[in-house]
């Protein structure tokens, strides 16, 4: 018996058909990325079951939720989860902490897993609590959204886009609280997004939706490091790395970071030696160069294997390199293609001109 | 006042307060009906709902006068449950009443239910309330407005309310006379002071409650607007 979530639903939308079958994880978040218009939010919505795919399975460790073939669904109001919507629906007529407590109120007293003040806590409610929603600004609402799917006490967090409605200055403002929910809550967590990055500073797993259809899943680090995906020409496109941070230099106020045998230079993150970093490399901040360049402002060049390589439209390609035992994605042109003659196999060196943090 | 138009008062009253309770109750669910459904029925009992707006009160009242007789469909089925007669009773006119003030409930709750976004009810259900726990916990708070609004319109409807009544309740005193049948008949017989009395007295209270309910539901308007 799997301990993940499973499931298969088949929906016709529109020009299009949901036709998706697949495991997610029991642990962590993982990402249901694509396209608008793909068919992620619908998968979300059947998950949920608020919407009854004509065929389909659902189950959650092994507990059955909808399985059409036996005729059984559970509607969404009987399925211990939290659905957090773009817009944060929160009830306009009752104050934030009663619709904190709209789920905990009807949650039984042995089912409740997560505790009222800790929540208000992880989100920094308390402030909030005796306003009205429409007091509250875009981010504030979306907070009070993901607690009261919180306290509704779930065995799965489903959230649409959270933060496709917020400017980025609000997005800003939740981004950490998410990361903090993933780092401090076991429930996993379906977020459906269209932003790589976005995804790439909370996600764990990707699971990649075109046209209704599930084109690939795996570990975060694994699908960014892919090649063959679409989402490799993605203006965003990177590889992750996970890294400890192993030295600061308070002179050039200059962080250094370490991975697989490799250092890395970047700018100063303020927290202690040892502490774990997430950073993306975005492809078209890598440069490739066959001999090491002589002196350069560049801080980190770093010896690396050509894996693959694939081309992507209007003249420019996609280099896929091994770094310390992991994938780093570099776009160059074509043209630098043919006068380096990178071929699979070469060493060659890796020029990265600035590193995103994701903490 | 004289001892009938007292009475006549008192009819008046209990009708439209027992047709207002009856329409909010069978309004309510076929309001909900209405704003939520994708039935190609609907149009068809929008429209029957809708009748009594456009139809002349005394073709309601003439058929239900038909229907409520002992033979009628209505009258009959009532009889067979042990009542008697329906025609020239109050029961019969509160059968009218609802009937006659339908639209001016419906609509109103028709609207306001139609106003709720589909996904706070879906928010609802997924924070386990069940579709009965969602209606009274959050739609019926939400269409508070409309509900006042249908609530008053009924009520003031039903107050005025004239040619059904004349057609199906008659004019017995005390029992089925109703204030504006009651003003009718002052006028008839010339005592215009007591017509004047009864008019004027339902001009002030049906100009109260318009403007108390146009007033509240106004002022929570703007009041949501500032926040």
């Amino acid at each position: 018996m799997s301990t993940g979530i499973n499931f298969r639903f088949r929906l016709p939308l529109g020009t299009f058909t949901l036709d998706a079958k697949g495991e997610i994880p029991s642990r962590g978040v993982t990402a249901l990325f694509g396209r608008s218009g793909c068919g992620k939010t619908s998968l979300l919505r059947c998950i949920a079951g608020l919407e009854q795919a004509g065929e389909a399975y659902l189950s959650i460790a092994g507990e059955c939720w909808h399985d059409s073939d036996k005729g059984f669904y559970l509607p969404p109001h009987k399925r211990a989860i939290g659905y957090v919507f773009q817009e944060g629906m929160l009830f306009p007529h009752l104050r934030v902490g009663e619709n904190l407590r709209f789920g905990h109120r009807r949650t039984p007293v042995g089912q409740r897993s997560e505790d009222f003040d800790r929540v208000v806590q992880l989100l920094a409610l308390g402030p909030l609590i005796d306003r009205s929603p429409a007091q509250l600004s875009g981010g504030e609402k979306q907070r009070v959204a993901i607690g009261r799917a919180l306290l509704n006490h779930p065995r799965l967090l489903l959230m649409d886009e959270p933060m496709a409605a917020l400017d980025r200055g609000h997005k800003k403002e939740i981004l950490p609280y998410l990361e903090r929910l993933h780092g401090e809550s076991n429930i996993p967590i379906i977020y459906v997004t269209h932003d790589l990055n976005e995804l790439a500073r909370i996600a764990d797993h990707l699971v990649l939706i075109e046209q209704g259809t599930i084109l690939a899943a795996g570990p975060l680090n694994e699908m960014l490091g892919r090649v063959d995906l679409p989402i490799a020409r993605d203006e965003e496109a990177g590889a992750l790395f996970d890294t400890r941070i192993v030295h600061h230099d308070e002179t050039y106020h200059l962080t250094r970071l370490a991975f697989g045998g490799c250092e890395l230079t970047v700018g100063w993150i303020d927290r202690p030696v040892g502490a774990m970093v997430r950073i993306r490399i975005h492809a078209k901040d890598v440069s490739l160069a066959l001999d090491p360049p002589g002196p350069t402002s560049i801080l980190n060049v770093l010896p690396v294997t050509v894996l693959e390589m694939a081309a992507h439209g209007r003249g420019r390609m996609i280099v896929k390199l091994e770094l310390g035992g992991e994938a780093l994605l570099a776009r160059i042109t074509q043209k630098s293609q043919a006068n380096l003659d990178l071929q699979p196999g070469m060493r060659v060196y890796a020029q990265i001109k600035s590193v995103a943090l994701s903490l | 006042m004289t001892p009938d138009d007292l009475a006549a008062l008192w009819v008046t009253l209990r009708l439209a307060l027992t047709s207002t309770l009856l329409l909010l109750l069978l309004g309510t669910p076929v309001a909900w009906w209405l704003a939520r459904s994708h039935s190609r029925a609907r149009t068809l009992v929008e429209t029957i709902i809708a009748l009594p707006l456009v139809l002349p009160p005394t073709v309601l009242g003439f058929y239900l006068l038909i229907a409520l007789s002992p033979n009628g469909i209505i009258g009959a089925g009532w009889m067979a449950l042990g009542g008697s007669g329906l025609a020239f009773t109050f029961s019969g006119l509160v059968i009218g009443s609802v009937l006659y003030s339908m639209p001016f409930v419906v609509q109103p709750l028709q609207n306001a239910f139609a106003a709720i976004d589909r996904r706070t009810l879906e928010a609802a259900g997924t924070l386990r309330a069940s579709p009965l726990d969602s209606f009274f916990s959050v739609v019926i708070p939400l269409a508070r407005p409309g509900l006042i609004t249908a609530a008053t319109l009924g009520f003031a409807h039903t107050l005025g309310e004239f040619g059904v009544v004349l057609m199906i309740g008659g004019n017995i005193p005390g029992k089925t006379q109703v204030l504006s049948i009651a003003i009718y008949d002052h006028v008839e017989s010339l005592q215009y002071a007591q017509a004047h009395l009864l008019s004027a007295g339902l001009l002030i209270f049906s100009f109260l409650i318009l403007f108390l309910v146009y007033r509240t539901n106004g002022s929570s308007l703007l009041r949501r607007e500032n926040r």
